[in-house]
């Protein structure tokens, strides 16, 4: 990967810079520091800096937006006429690139020279079989316009490393002569400097709302793809989860939104009454002792990674619910009700014991909140404990307490390797919790895992449930954390 | 100081209410009240004065034994209550406190409706046989509060929503509601304005004709105003106990002189 | 003495009866209040149930994997066989596939069934099924390794298959196997003997910690090493990025981002990027990082560049309330020596706050480590790397898995033994979970400062 020698070589440029910057400033002064106007490191770090920013930042910038603009170079160099029927312009565009990657393999194992590969011809050569010697498989034969715009592809290419490569060397080499020449003892290197590191500051701090609007954005254009492709009709308010990889699929979110809510739903119903009992136990009654035992041991099942729980339900629970709920006469109940270990009662037990500790820590936070007065008041009046928990400190906690609910449920909807191990993989609506069901995680993982191919409606619709999901765990959380900020301003 | 005169008269013929013998409260290591003895008569106003720090709250929380909330707290001696010893093994919090109610420094209301606040006693303690009853128990009882013309027109807002001094009557017109035999008050006044303070010092003694009132306060012109018995405490002991005009006028200990005076506090 | 509560004076007192004894309604009362602390106490002894039956199904189950049933045989290594022209040239020895190493094995089992002098009806070739698919590989490989020994009898410990191993644990009984075509009650007799003669033996297996994943036919040689590799590749890329992005941002956000709305995006923003389901952060990664960046599938490094996005707001949350817990006044005496804001920040608050980062950078790590879902999406499943990558850059741009994506691998394959793989595999994960949050707990408590 040449690019990665370039970015070392950067580093050395860079760290070459530091030295010279600062001996340069030392020189300037004599060799007495205290003449000099910062410290002498700030005047090394000034060259370094500049040395290395503009070029490593345009070199960021450029490797992002090479791909893009390349393809749409090449992609109109084919015509439309010659897009088959069955095909679109981004399954031909994908083509290109796999046959591209192709000529670059074999160049590189030195099966064939690079005139070789530039002189290729899909109409004398079998492009496929000669490729196939590299290891490089190809899903049909190669059609001219494909070979043709592959070669204009990795000429592009080529052109442009060579350029980035000459750019960022430039920049380099350019940054680090300016700030050398600039340096002097009266040369104020550490505010220049300072302002750099700010910039840097702002840049990491910023890379939140990247990240965001790279999620957005991300599933937004692939989302907006599948709608082009499949009706959005049939996603929002079909009733079928048919996905069928020879086309014509039925793809409703509403099933899977189904089987979600439903497997949320029994966790909740774990979750929040044991996890609020034990938040008000910890908190009301038990001693310091307890609760320096028993709390941080809860908390221990919420750093348990999910897989661990995905096989804990797989595994032990189903199989448990299958000896208890199935097996007809072999079976404790002797009902045949189950058939198989995966559930959404599986899912949704397992699931709970996960949100518990997330649940109690929630609650416990909150109500710790409600005042001491409040509480005095009540045993003032000569209530129980209990009737002041239950009469005075629940009421007033409540709100926190539907924020943490919510922000659990939240975690239950985006929740994945439980369901994808648990939940099954039948999409239904039923009412029946011993059934198998499919949630939207599950969905998505499903779809783009193994060969995916990113211009069929099967594969994007990932993208528009993942979408769907983002929404909705969004929406959750920030209405649950507005209720909560609610809640601590009113006894602050 | 007219009204300090006028209670002087009928203060001998009182029953003992509460009676405390050698109290010791420890919290952890600390000792915070040394060998109290007091006691205190019923339809009296008896008000605990004495610098910060200085126990009196402490000891108040144990006359319906509050400070069993308190993890580290122990409570020595005995203090009987119509000559019961209410720190037996056999009484229950839970009752003694229907006897003796609470009313706090800071207003409490709870996060519900007015009515809610009042009705919260009587329902925990079944004091009412029907709705109506309740009603009634409610109304009586933010009458006695002296808060009823105020809040009659809206029962069903919040507690919290009422004026700092409202609130304070509110608390109290909820302690009233149980029908309590003894009051005790940790400095009801402290947060709240001077019309407000003259309400509630109003409202006590009107409560004194039914009940046995028992203040903590840091002013000592309310504890001259109000009471008929006065308690100083200082440095977790029970300095000097007796009439009020007894104490404000002529203060039989030398740290009680300097308290009044100012010297101390 | 009571008589005088019995009376009161006003008459209308509601609580009359001595307190010494409760009334009906305060035992009625307090029922209820021991019943609701039973619940308390119940939901809490729920949870910590559950945990006690999750580490001991954990345990339970996966304790089997690290031990392993093994079959000594001294195997000839026939010169005829391996090596026709006899000149040792290793391209020669190479070009024997393991299907010529599988007579000599057959021999070997031969050669001490009956020094043993043990009867058995088996055909030789049911008898040699004992035996792992992997033996002739392990046999080719010394071969490879040392040519020299050739023409000489060499003793080798191999693996027996997953059904005898299987055996042994008491996984497989004699009336599970009824429908099994893959082991017979027959063979079950010979490995009982072989085990009383001292031939096969289960001891500890230390290649399912270190060894690589094996394919669908061979679970008795899968092992966890090479993902854990994976796992560790994406660690260095997360604490590589993570720690000096989330460092970088916090400290602007707590020491120089003026009070403006673009700041409140940013805080906003990052509060519910904590919360977005780690699937989403695997579909950002998809879409960026190997359809747009065309960064290669599966390599740890995509892996890394995932998790750090979904570890950077664990992370700047909690740096950034070390930051704020070093008090002003610390700030104040810098700025008032003289230095700049920056300096301040950098060489006296910075360093203060140093071991609360790190706390909260490690259970980032520990977060990151346990996750999987995302690393589904970009590819990083099971039986993926055979071999440990055998350098840095192949360590990270080579497809490899990770250790929670082995252990979903293992949990979705139809043989049972690899369950106890899956179950083995959650030991190790949870060994260095453990020993990470332990390394947070104890440099919180070594290092907190109270100002």
């Amino acid at each position: 990967m040449p690019t990665i020698w370039l970015v070392v070589s950067l580093f050395v440029l860079s760290a070459i810079g530091y030295f010279v910057g600062r001996n340069r400033a030392l020189q300037s002064a004599g060799g007495d520091t205290r003449d000099l106007h910062s410290l002498p490191i700030y005047y090394g770090m000034n060259v370094a800096l500049t040395a290395l920013i503009p070029a490593l930042s345009v070199l960021v910038i450029w490797v992002l937006a090479q791909p893009m603009i390349i393809d749409t170079q090449v992609s109109r160099t084919i015509p439309a006429e010659l897009i088959p029927e069955s095909s679109t312009r981004g399954l031909v565009m994908s083509d290109v690139r796999r046959v591209a990657e192709g000529l670059d393999l074999a160049v590189s194992l030195g099966g064939m020279t690079e005139a070789d590969s530039q002189a290729i011809n899909a109409e004398t050569t079998d492009v496929r079989a000669r490729l196939g010697e590299y290891g490089v498989a190809l899903g049909s034969d190669v059609r001219p316009e494909v070979l043709k715009a592959a070669q204009t592809y990795r000429n592009l290419t080529a052109t442009a490393s060579l350029a980035m490569n000459l750019v960022v060397a430039v920049l380099a080499i350019g940054g680090l002569a300016f700030a050398y020449s600039k340096t002097h003892k009266d040369f104020r290197a550490r505010n220049v400097v300072e302002r750099g590191v700010l910039a840097l500051l702002i840049f990491a701090a910023s890379l939140a709302i990247l990240t965001t609007v790279g999620i957005v954005f991300s599933m937004l254009f692939e989302t907006l793809n599948f709608f082009s492709l499949h009706d959005w009709k049939d996603f929002f308010l079909g009733t079928t989860w048919a996905p069928n990889f020879r086309g014509d699929s039925e793809l409703s979110i509403l099933p899977l939104l189904w089987g979600t809510l439903y497997i949320s739903f029994i966790a909740l119903l774990v979750a929040v009454p044991v996890g609020l009992f034990a938040a008000v136990y910890l908190s009301e009654y038990a001693s310091g002792a307890t609760r320096a035992f028993a709390k941080p041991l809860l908390e221990i099942l919420a750093g348990i990674p999910t897989i661990v729980y995905g096989l804990f339900a797989l595994l032990t629970v189903g199989p448990m619910l299958v000896r208890v709920f199935g097996r007809g006469d072999n079976g404790l109940l002797g009902v045949e009700w189950m058939a198989g270990a995966t559930s959404v009662l599986t899912a949704g037990i397992v699931m709970g014991i996960m949100l518990i500790p997330f649940v109690s820590s929630l609650s416990d936070d909150i109500i710790n909140a409600v005042p001491q007065s409040m509480r005095d008041g009540s045993l003032g009046l000569g209530a129980t404990k209990s009737e002041t928990v239950r009469q005075v400190v629940l009421p007033a906690a409540l709100p926190g307490i539907v924020g943490a609910v919510l922000l659990a449920a939240s975690r239950a909807i985006g929740e994945t390797m439980i369901v994808v191990m648990g939940a099954g993989a039948i999409a239904k609506f039923s009412l029946n919790p011993l059934e198998s069901m499919t949630t939207i995680t599950t969905r998505i993982v499903s779809q783009l895992t193994g060969d995916t191919d990113f211009a069929s409606p099967e594969t994007l619709v990932a993208f528009a449930l993942g979408l769907t999901l983002f929404v909705l765990t969004l929406g959750l959380n920030v209405l649950a954390l507005l209720i909560v900020r609610k809640y601590r301003e009113q006894y602050e | 100081m007219n009204d300090m005169t006028l209670v002087e008269r009928d203060v001998e013929t009182r029953k003992t209410k509460i009676s405390a013998t050698d109290v010791q409260v420890y919290y952890g290591e600390t000792h915070a009240i040394k060998d109290v003895n007091v006691e205190i008569e019923e339809k009296t106003v008896t008000a605990f004065i004495g610098p910060s720090g200085c126990g009196k709250s402490t000891f108040l929380r144990c006359l319906n034994r509050m400070n069993d909330t308190i993890d580290v707290c122990r409570v020595q001696g005995k203090i009987l209550l119509d000559g019961e010893n209410i720190y037996d093994k056999r009484v229950d919090p839970v009752q003694l406190r229907a006897k003796v109610g609470m009313v706090f420094q800071k207003p409490n209301p709870f996060p519900k409706s007015i009515y809610d606040n009042v009705a919260y006693g009587p329902r925990i303690h079944g004091l009412a046989r029907d709705k109506a009853d309740l009603d009634d128990i409610v109304e009586k009882s933010l009458r006695r509060g002296a808060i009823w013309n105020e809040v009659k027109d809206r029962l069903d807002a919040p507690g919290t929503g009422l004026s700092g001094g409202q609130q304070q009557r509110l608390c109290i017109a909820r302690a009233v509601a149980t029908e309590p035999e003894v009051l005790l008050m940790d400095e009801p006044c402290s947060a709240l304005d001077p019309i407000a303070t003259a309400q509630v010092e109003e409202l006590i003694d009107e409560l004194r004709q039914s009940y046995s009132v028992v203040i903590v306060t840091h002013s000592m012109q309310q504890a001259a105003r109000v009471s008929q018995k006065t308690a100083f405490f200082h440095l977790g002991n029970l300095v000097e106990f007796g009439e009020t005009g007894q104490i404000f006028t002529n203060p039989r200990d030398p740290r009680t002189e300097s308290y009044i005076t100012g010297r101390i506090g | 003495m009571s008589d005088i509560s019995q009376t009161p004076e006003n008459g209308s007192s509601k609580h009359a009866g001595s307190l010494l004894t409760p009334n009906p309604r305060t035992i009625k009362r307090n029922n209820a209040e021991k019943r609701f602390q039973v619940y308390g106490i119940a939901a809490i002894a729920v949870g910590l149930l559950m945990l006690v039956v999750l580490v001991t199904t954990i345990l339970g189950k996966g304790v089997g994997a690290y031990s392993q049933t093994f079959i000594t045989l001294d195997v000839e290594l026939l010169e005829k066989k391996l090596d026709k022209k006899g000149t040792r040239n290793i391209d020669d020895i190479k070009k024997v596939t393991t299907f010529g190493y599988s007579p000599l094995i057959k021999n070997a089992f031969k050669t001490k069934v009956a020094e043993l002098g043990i009867e058995t009806d088996l055909k030789l070739k049911k008898q040699a099924a004992l035996l792992s698919k992997s033996a002739a590989g392990q046999l080719r490989n010394y071969v490879i390794a040392n040519p020299d020994m050739i023409g000489e009898t060499v003793t080798f410990r191999f693996l027996t298959n997953s059904r005898v191993d299987g055996y042994m644990k008491g996984r497989v009984s004699r009336d599970s196997i009824a429908n099994d075509k893959s082991v017979s009650s027959e063979q079950l007799d010979l490995v009982d003997e072989l085990v009383a003669k001292g031939t096969i033996k289960k001891t500890f297996n230390i290649d399912f910690i270190l060894g690589a994943d094996a394919s669908d036919q061979r679970p008795e040689a899968a092992g966890m090493g090479v993902s854990m590799l994976g796992s560790l590749s994406m660690m260095f890329v997360v604490l590589g990025l993570a720690l000096p992005i989330g460092v970088a941002a916090s400290i602007y956000l707590e020491e120089f981002a003026p009070q403006n709305w673009l700041t409140d995006i940013i805080e906003v923003n990052i509060s519910n990027l904590a919360a977005v389901p780690s699937i989403v952060f695997g579909i950002l990664g998809l879409a960026v990082f190997i359809n747009y960046m065309h960064l290669p599938t599966s390599a740890p490094l995509v892996g890394g560049l995932v998790l750090t996005l979904m570890t950077l707001p664990t992370i700047i949350i909690s740096t950034r309330a070390s930051l704020k817990s070093v008090p002003p006044s610390i700030r104040d005496a810098a700025l008032g020596v003289g230095a700049s804001k920056m300096q301040a920040v950098f060489h006296h608050v910075l360093p203060l706050a140093a071991p609360g980062i790190l706390t909260g950078t490690i259970i980032g790590l520990a977060q990151a480590l346990g996750e999987t879902a995302p690393l589904l999406l970009i590819g990083m499943v099971g039986f993926i790397a055979s071999n440990a990558p055998d350098s840095v850059a192949s360590g990270l741009l080579d497809p490899n898995s990770a250790m929670p994506a082995q252990i979903y691998e293992w949990a979705k394959r139809a043989d049972p033994a690899f369950y106890e793989r899956a179950w083995g595999g959650i030991i190790i994960l949870l060994v260095f979970l453990v020993t990470m949050n332990t390394v947070a707990v104890i440099l919180r408590r070594r290092f907190e400062r109270r100002w």
